[in-house]
């Protein structure tokens, strides 16, 4: 059975459609990869899950219609990982993961011991016990998105949704970064979906690849399916190769326009 | 954890100012420093003064903080919403038209009409925000709260240009802020929700911390933004209308005291809030001091010492250490 299904998912700004209707379904434990150009929809897609935009259509986790839940019943339903998350300078690791324990603290409520174990576990999992007492303002790129996604995991919903996880980090942490979400996905049977630009990392992590093109969702499938030359050439608007390695990864490389 | 023991020290400490800021506010004053002889000046003049500089300092110190932390903006204070513009014009109101005729009212109706007036101000921003922007921004808001604070100036200026000399001046030393006649009486009137809206305020600290991290990522962590917003500034407005008031506006303390306290202790609002209420009542006792014996010709505005201390203690601070919200 899906986890996440997105039911003719469809937003509009002041009447402008942004994601013609939809319908995508993620099965527990999967990793959707959505990829398309920049103002694809992809974002949107992602905020209107979470209750960040109003939409059309249904979002559904686990059966239950994200639109009959609470805030606070969604927020434990799915953990969102913005483009740009926001990082208070002098706020101290420790403090902003157990951020994500907010769902499960009652309205005049204080972090129960439950929730400080709790995210003194993930510190712990993703090797960032060092780092609790750090302001984050010290803290490196790669840093940044470790204790961005352990405050995710902490909220511990089973729906993990990452905008552009990697865009900002380096080769080496975006693997790093990207082994972590696939860690915690087999770990904790999260089930992932992701918009990312790196189309050769999205066919490595990702089970399925969804391609939005203005809006629309013009393929989808494994990897192999999506990852063609003439697919991309034609919504990316630009001249590529793909090459498969043994193993089955695809590796998408940009043409030059001329050669020299 | 550490950084939970050093917020228990900091509270400590700003409680023991505050203590010593009692003392001093009560020995200090004309009539000498304590003596069975002007027992009645401390008891019925100095101890009032002092418990309502207290109420005021900080009541404007925890709404500005509240402020602070629901607009994540370190730089707005409590009358942003047009509470001081609804405040002031309700005290023209009321001066212009008979003061006077109401000196054997049972109820003073300054007061009433500067509680209502900043009330009735907020009330009309909070329409007109939400109804002209989405609230999930409270830019909407924002914005709002300044075309009311111009529509309630433009009306005083009204008024203010049909009175005599002797209502304009009465006008602008209530605007100025002061504790001049602060009495028992006021302190009984005041602080019922003072104490309503402190405890409210309070209780949403945690909530402050979360919405650190921004309205959006608030929300997906199960905090419903809106609601939160709604109660912080509805209780940090009916409390600073409360003190407004009795006191005027009384400048600079809601913002430099959440601020100093923030340099100092850091930005988590469960600490923010609660040493802001202790430093903020100590600031103003302290700062009504000078205001008593600089008399001549008359007593020096509390809202002048205010923004005159204040200021350059805000831009040493600012030089010295970096904000954050
Ligand atoms: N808050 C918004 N208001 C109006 N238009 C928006 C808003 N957010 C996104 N859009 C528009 O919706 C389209 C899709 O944007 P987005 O979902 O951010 O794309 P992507 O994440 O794929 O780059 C774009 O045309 C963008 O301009
Ligand atoms: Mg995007």
């Amino acid at each position: 059975m899906s986890e996440l299904l997105f039911g003719d998912l469809s937003v509009s700004y002041d009447g402008r459609v942004a994601v013609h209707p939809l319908t995508l379904a993620v099965p527990s434990g999967g990793w959707l990869c959505l990829i398309g150009p920049n103002g694809a929809g992809k974002s949107s897609v992602l905020r209107s899950a979470c209750g960040l935009v109003a939409h059309g259509g249904s979002v559904t986790v686990a059966g239950v219609d994200t639109a009959t839940m609470s805030t606070r019943r969604r927020s434990r339903a799915i953990a969102f990982v913005p483009q740009v998350p926001v990082l208070p300078a002098d706020m101290t690791v420790y403090e902003y993961v157990l951020l994500g324990r907010s769902p499960f603290i009652s309205y005049f409520g204080v972090a129960s011991a439950s929730d400080r174990a709790a995210a003194a576990e993930v510190l712990g999992e993703l090797d960032l016990a060092d780092f609790a007492q750090r302001r984050l303002e010290t803290l490196s790129g790669g840093e940044r998105q470790r204790i961005v996604l352990a405050r995710a995991i902490a909220q511990g919903s089973p729906v993990l949704l990452l905008d552009e996880p990697t865009s900002a980090l380096d080769i080496g942490h975006q693997q790093q970064a990207l082994e972590l979400v696939d860690r915690m996905r087999r770990e904790r049977g999260l089930t992932v979906v992701s918009a990312m630009h790196d189309l050769t990392l999205a066919g490595l992590y990702a089970d399925r690849l969804a391609l939005l093109h203005e809006g629309g969702l013009v393929a989808q499938g494994s990897p192999a399916e999506v990852l063609r030359a003439e697919i991309l050439s034609e919504f990316y608007g630009v001249s590529v190769r793909v090459h498969y390695e043994d193993d089955g990864t695809a590796i998408v490389i940009p043409n030059r326009r001329t050669r020299v | 954890m550490t950084t939970n023991r050093r917020g228990w020290v900091w509270l400590l400490a700003a409680t023991l100012l505050l203590a010593a800021a009692v003392v001093l506010g009560v020995m200090v004053g004309p009539a000498g420093s304590l003596s069975a002889a002007n027992w009645n000046i401390i008891w019925n003049v100095r101890m009032p003064r002092v418990a309502l500089a207290a109420i005021v300092g900080a009541m404007l110190s925890l709404a500005g903080a509240s402020y602070q932390g629901v607009f994540r903006n370190p730089l707005v204070d409590p009358y942003l919403l047009g509470a001081a513009g609804g405040a002031g014009l309700g005290a023209t109101m009321v001066i212009a038209f008979g003061r006077a005729a109401t000196s054997d009212w049972f109820v003073d109706p300054l007061p009433l009409a500067a509680f209502l007036g900043a009330i009735a101000a907020v009330t009309v921003t909070y329409l007109a925000g939400a109804a002209f922007g989405s609230m999930r921004t409270s830019t909407s808001l924002v914005l709002a709260g300044v075309a009311v604070a111009s529509l309630t100036s433009a009306i005083q200026a009204f008024v203010l240009q049909r009175s005599s000399d002797g209502v304009i001046r009465a006008v602008y030393n209530w605007l100025l802020g002061s504790l001049v006649n602060a009495s028992w009486h006021d302190v009984r009137l005041v602080l019922p929700y003072v104490v309503v809206s402190g405890a409210v305020l309070l209780a949403h600290r945690r909530h402050l911390d979360v919405l650190r991290v921004g309205d959006d990522e608030a929300l997906t962590l199960g905090l419903d933004v809106r609601r939160v917003r709604i109660t912080v500034v509805a209780a940090a407005t009916i409390g600073t209308a409360a003190v407004v008031s009795v006191s005027g506006l009384i400048a600079f303390v809601g913002i430099v005291v959440p601020h100093a306290v923030r340099m100092v202790c850091g930005g988590s609002y469960r600490r923010v809030l609660p040493i802001s209420i202790a430093v903020g009542a100590a600031f103003l006792i302290l700062a009504d001091i000078p205001g008593r014996m600089l008399q001549n010709p008359a007593e020096t505005p509390l809202g002048v010492v205010t923004a005159f201390c204040g200021a350059p203690f805000f831009m040493v601070l600012l030089r010295t250490r970096r904000a954050t919200v």
